[in-house]
C-alpha cells in the first residue's frame, strides 16, 4: 500500500485480549469519521491487511500466550516508531495471566480431558497451532513500549487524547477524571 | 499437495486462520478453521468466589462482554437459590441485554461485513473495509456508528460502563434507570428505530439483485438450535432451549436448562484449540447445529415487535415451511434482530419498573449454578459449581462462536469446493472464505479468547503432504 504523503499510519492489534480495548477504540465515536482524515490504517484487525508495512504508531492490546504472539509483537516494534500498548491484558498480563497460578497442563488438561460433556479426551497438538508458553507475559517483557495506557479497558477519551497528541507530535498528558484503572 | 493458509483471517473477532489442502490436479481435498488460542479459563477460575464471576468472566469478550456478565449473573442466581429476580432488576439487565445486541449487530454488520456486500467480495483489499464504506458511503457508515453508539450509552447507563460494566450482581442489579438517563435514551429511539428498517431495507436491496449466488454462498444445511419464549416467541434474555432438524422437525423444545448437559456435548479435533458441540441424541457426525441469528429467527414463532416481525416473515418465505438455511441470510437474520432490539428498548424505556427500588433478591448458596442466554452470535451456556464457601470448584463455558465450530468449517468447505478447486487461488477467491465466516459473525474472541483480526493465512500442501507453497493475504503482495 502506497503511504499517502503528511497521514500518520497507524497499526493495532490484539495480542491474548478480549478485544475490550480496540472497542473502546472505536468507543471514540463520531471521530472515527475525523480520525479517518488524518490518520491510515495499516494491519488491524479492521481492514484485511494481513502483514504490517512502515508505521508512526502501533497500538498493542493484549498479553504475551503464544509464539504467534511474540511474532507479532516483535514485527510490531520492528516496523513501528512509535510503540503504545493499551490495557490491563498488555501491562501485566492482565485476566490472561491468571493462568499462570497453574502449570500449562494443568490448564490444557482441564479444558481437553477432564472437562464437563466432552466425548472423547483430547488435547489438541496440531502443527498448525502456534505454541502456547508456559506463562503469559505481559508487553514489556518482549520488546519495548514507549507508552502505556492502563484501564480495563481504558478509556474512549484517554485513547483518543493520547492519539491526537502523537499525531500533532506532542507528548500525551491526560485529566484525572479520563484515566481509570478498572 | 499444496496447502494455502489464510492467516489472519481479518474483519472477524480473534485469532484464526484456515488452511487448504489442493491435489495435484487442484482440488481441494481438506478446508479447516483453526482456533488457535487458548486461555485456560476453566482451570483458572477454580478457587475463585462465585460473586466475582460475572466482572471477571466477561473478560474474555470485550465485544459481547454483556452476554457473559449476564449468563453469569444468570448462573450466579441458580448459585443463590433465586429463580425469579426482581421485575426491576429484570427489565435492567433485558434493556442492557438489548443495548449490547444493537450495539454488536451494528457492529458486524457496518464495520466489520458491510465492505464485501457494498463492494463485492473481489473489492481491492486496501479499500475494502469500513474506511472505505466511511469514503464512499458518509451516511449509511454515520448511522452504523451512531447506532453502534446508541447500545453502549444503553449499555453504560444500565451497567455502569460502556464495556466491561459492573450493573448486573449475583440476585438482580445494583442501580436503576433514572428519569434524566431514561429521557435522554428516549431522544434518539425514534432515529434507531428508522436507521433499523433502513439497514434491513438495504440488505434486501442487496440480496435481491444478487439473489441465487447469494443463496447458495456458502450455504449448508444443517440443526438449529437457539432459546425461545414460553409461547415460542423470539427471546433473548431467558427462555427454553429448542432445537429443529432441517425438515423443520423439534428434536427437542422448551428444554430446562439445567438438563443442557444431557443434550449437548463436545468433541475436540486434534487441528483447533476451539471444540465441537453436537446434540448428544443424533451424535458427533450428525448432531452438529447452528446458532445465532439465522437459527433464532428460524426457530422462533414470531417476534413480539410489530416492525421486526412483518420483516420475519418475509424473510421466512424465502423458504417452503423448512428453515432458510442460506449463510449470508444470517446478515439478514441479525438487521431483523436489531430492529427487534431497537423496538424492545422503545417498550422498555416506558415501563416505570426500570425506575423501581426492589433490586436485589437474597437466598441460600446451592452447589450448582447453570445460566444460559443468547449472546449476538447465538446461545451462551455458563455452568459453575461451587463448596459451601462460595468457591467455585469447576466450570464449564460453550461460547456462542464455538456452537458455530462445526457449521463454519462446513460453509468454508463449501465455498473451497464450489469457487476454488480446480482453481489457481487468487486473493478474492481467498476473501470468499473470510466472507463466509463473517457471516457467522464469529467471536473467536471468547472462542477461545480473542476482532476483525482472525488472521487468515492460507497453506497449500502437495499430495505427498509437502508445504508447496504458502499464500498470505497481504495487501503489498497480494496472493
Ligand atoms: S485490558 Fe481489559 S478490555 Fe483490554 S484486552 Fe484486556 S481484558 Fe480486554
Amino acid at each position: 500500500m502506497n503511504n499517502t504523503p503528511g497521514k500518520i499510519r497507524i497499526a493495532t492489534t490484539s495480542l491474548a485480549g478480549c478485544f475490550g480495548c480496540h472497542m473502546s477504540i472505536l468507543d471514540i465515536d463520531e471521530k472515527i469519521i475525523d480520525l479517518v482524515e488524518l490518520v491510515e490504517f495499516d494491519r488491524t484487525p479492521l481492514t484485511d491487511i494481513k502483514e504490517i508495512g512502515e508505521c508512526d504508531i502501533g497500538i498493542i492490546e493484549g498479553a504475551v500466550a503464544n509464539s504467534e504472539n511474540v511474532e507479532v509483537l516483535q514485527e510490531f516494534r520492528k516496523h513501528c516508531k512509535t510503540v503504545v500498548a493499551i490495557g490491563a491484558c498488555a501491562l501485566n498480563g492482565g485476566i490472561p495471566a491468571m493462568r499462570n497460578h497453574y502449570s500449562l497442563e494443568e490448564c490444557l488438561k482441564e479444558s481437553y480431558v477432564d472437562g464437563m460433556g466432552l466425548d472423547k479426551p483430547l488435547i489438541p497438538s496440531d502443527p498448525e497451532l502456534p505454541m502456547i508458553l508456559n506463562e503469559v507475559h505481559p508487553v514489556q517483557d518482549v520488546v519495548k513500549v514507549d507508552y502505556v495506557l492502563p484501564g480495563c479497558p481504558p478509556t474512549a477519551d484517554m485513547i483518543w487524547d493520547a492519539l491526537t497528541a502523537l499525531i500533532e507530535g506532542r507528548e500525551p498528558s491526560f485529566s484525572l477524571d479520563e484515566v481509570r484503572y478498572d | 499437495m499444496t496447502r494455502i493458509a489464510i492467516d489472519p483471517v481479518t474483519r472477524v473477532e480473534g485469532h484464526g486462520k484456515i488452511t487448504l489442502h489442493q491435489d495435484e490436479n487442484q482440488q481441494i481435498t481438506q478446508a479447516r478453521l483453526h482456533i488457535a488460542e487458548f486461555r485456560g479459563f476453566e482451570k483458572f477460575i477454580q478457587g475463585r468466589p462465585y460473586w466475582e464471576v460475572p466482572v471477571l468472566v466477561q473478560r474474555l469478550c470485550g465485544i459481547c462482554p454483556v452476554s457473559h456478565h449476564l449468563a453469569a449473573a444468570k448462573a450466579t442466581d441458580k448459585l443463590l437459590g433465586i429463580d425469579q429476580i426482581s421485575p426491576t432488576a429484570e427489565k435492567m439487565r433485558k434493556l442492557m441485554h438489548f443495548g449490547q445486541i444493537l450495539q454488536s449487530h451494528a457492529l458486524h454488520f457496518f464495520h466489520l461485513s458491510s465492505p464485501d456486500l457494498l463492494f463485492g467480495f473481489d473489492d481491492d483489499v486496501r479499500h475494502r473495509n469500513i474506511i472505505g464504506v466511511i469514503n464512499d458511503h458518509p451516511e449509511l457508515a454515520k448511522q452504523g456508528v451512531l447506532l453502534r453508539k446508541y447500545g453502549q450509552e444503553v449499555i453504560r447507563l444500565t451497567a455502569g460502563k460502556r464495556i466491561h460494566g459492573t450493573g448486573a450482581i449475583p440476585g438482580g442489579m445494583n442501580k436503576n434507570l433514572s428519569i434524566e438517563d431514561r429521557n435522554q435514551l428516549l431522544q434518539d429511539i425514534d432515529q434507531m428505530i428508522e436507521w433499523g428498517v433502513a439497514a434491513v431495507g438495504l440488505f434486501k436491496r442487496i440480496f435481491y439483485d444478487h439473489q441465487e449466488y447469494h443463496q447458495a454462498f456458502a450455504t449448508i444445511h444443517s440443526n438449529m438450535l437457539s432459546l425461545v419464549q414460553a409461547d415460542g416467541a423470539l427471546e433473548l434474555y431467558d427462555g427454553g432451549l429448542r432445537a429443529r432438524n432441517m425438515d423443520n422437525e423439534l428434536i427437542f423444545d422448551h428444554a430446562d436448562n439445567d438438563g443442557y448437559l444431557e443434550l449437548i456435548n463436545e468433541h475436540v479435533e486434534n487441528w483447533s484449540y476451539m471444540k465441537f458441540p453436537f446434540i448428544k441424541s443424533l451424535g458427533v457426525e450428525q448432531g452438529w447445529y447452528r446458532v445465532g441469528p439465522l437459527a433464532r429467527v428460524n426457530n422462533c414463532d414470531y417476534i413480539d415487535t410489530e416492525l421486526a416481525e412483518k420483516e420475519r416473515q418475509e424473510f421466512m418465505a424465502l423458504s417452503d415451511g423448512k428453515p432458510v438455511q442460506y449463510t449470508l441470510g444470517f446478515h439478514w437474520a441479525r438487521l431483523i434482530e436489531l430492529l427487534h432490539c431497537a423496538e424492545s428498548i422503545k417498550v422498555l424505556l416506558h415501563d416505570p419498573d426500570l425506575q423501581g427500588e426492589d433490586l436485589v433478591s437474597k437466598g441460600e448458596l446451592q452447589p450448582s449454578g447453570i445460566g444460559i442466554i443468547e449472546a449476538p452470535r447465538g446461545t451462551l451456556f455458563h455452568h459453575y459449581e461451587i463448596d459451601e464457601q462460595g468457591l467455585i470448584q469447576r466450570a464449564n463455558l460453550i461460547v456462542s462462536t464455538t456452537n458455530n465450530n462445526h457449521a463454519m468449517n462446513e460453509s468454508i468447505r463449501s465455498v473451497a469446493d464450489n469457487y476454488l478447486s480446480g482453481q489457481e487461488i487468487t486473493e478474492p477467491l481467498l476473501n470468499q472464505l473470510e466472507v463466509a465466516v463473517r457471516a457467522y459473525d464469529p467471536c473467536l474472541s471468547c472462542a477461545t479468547h480473542a476482532l476483525g483480526q482472525m488472521p487468515l493465512e492460507v497453506t497449500l500442501f502437495d499430495a505427498q503432504g509437502q508445504l508447496v507453497d504458502q499464500k498470505f493475504k497481504s495487501t503489498e503482495h497480494g496472493v
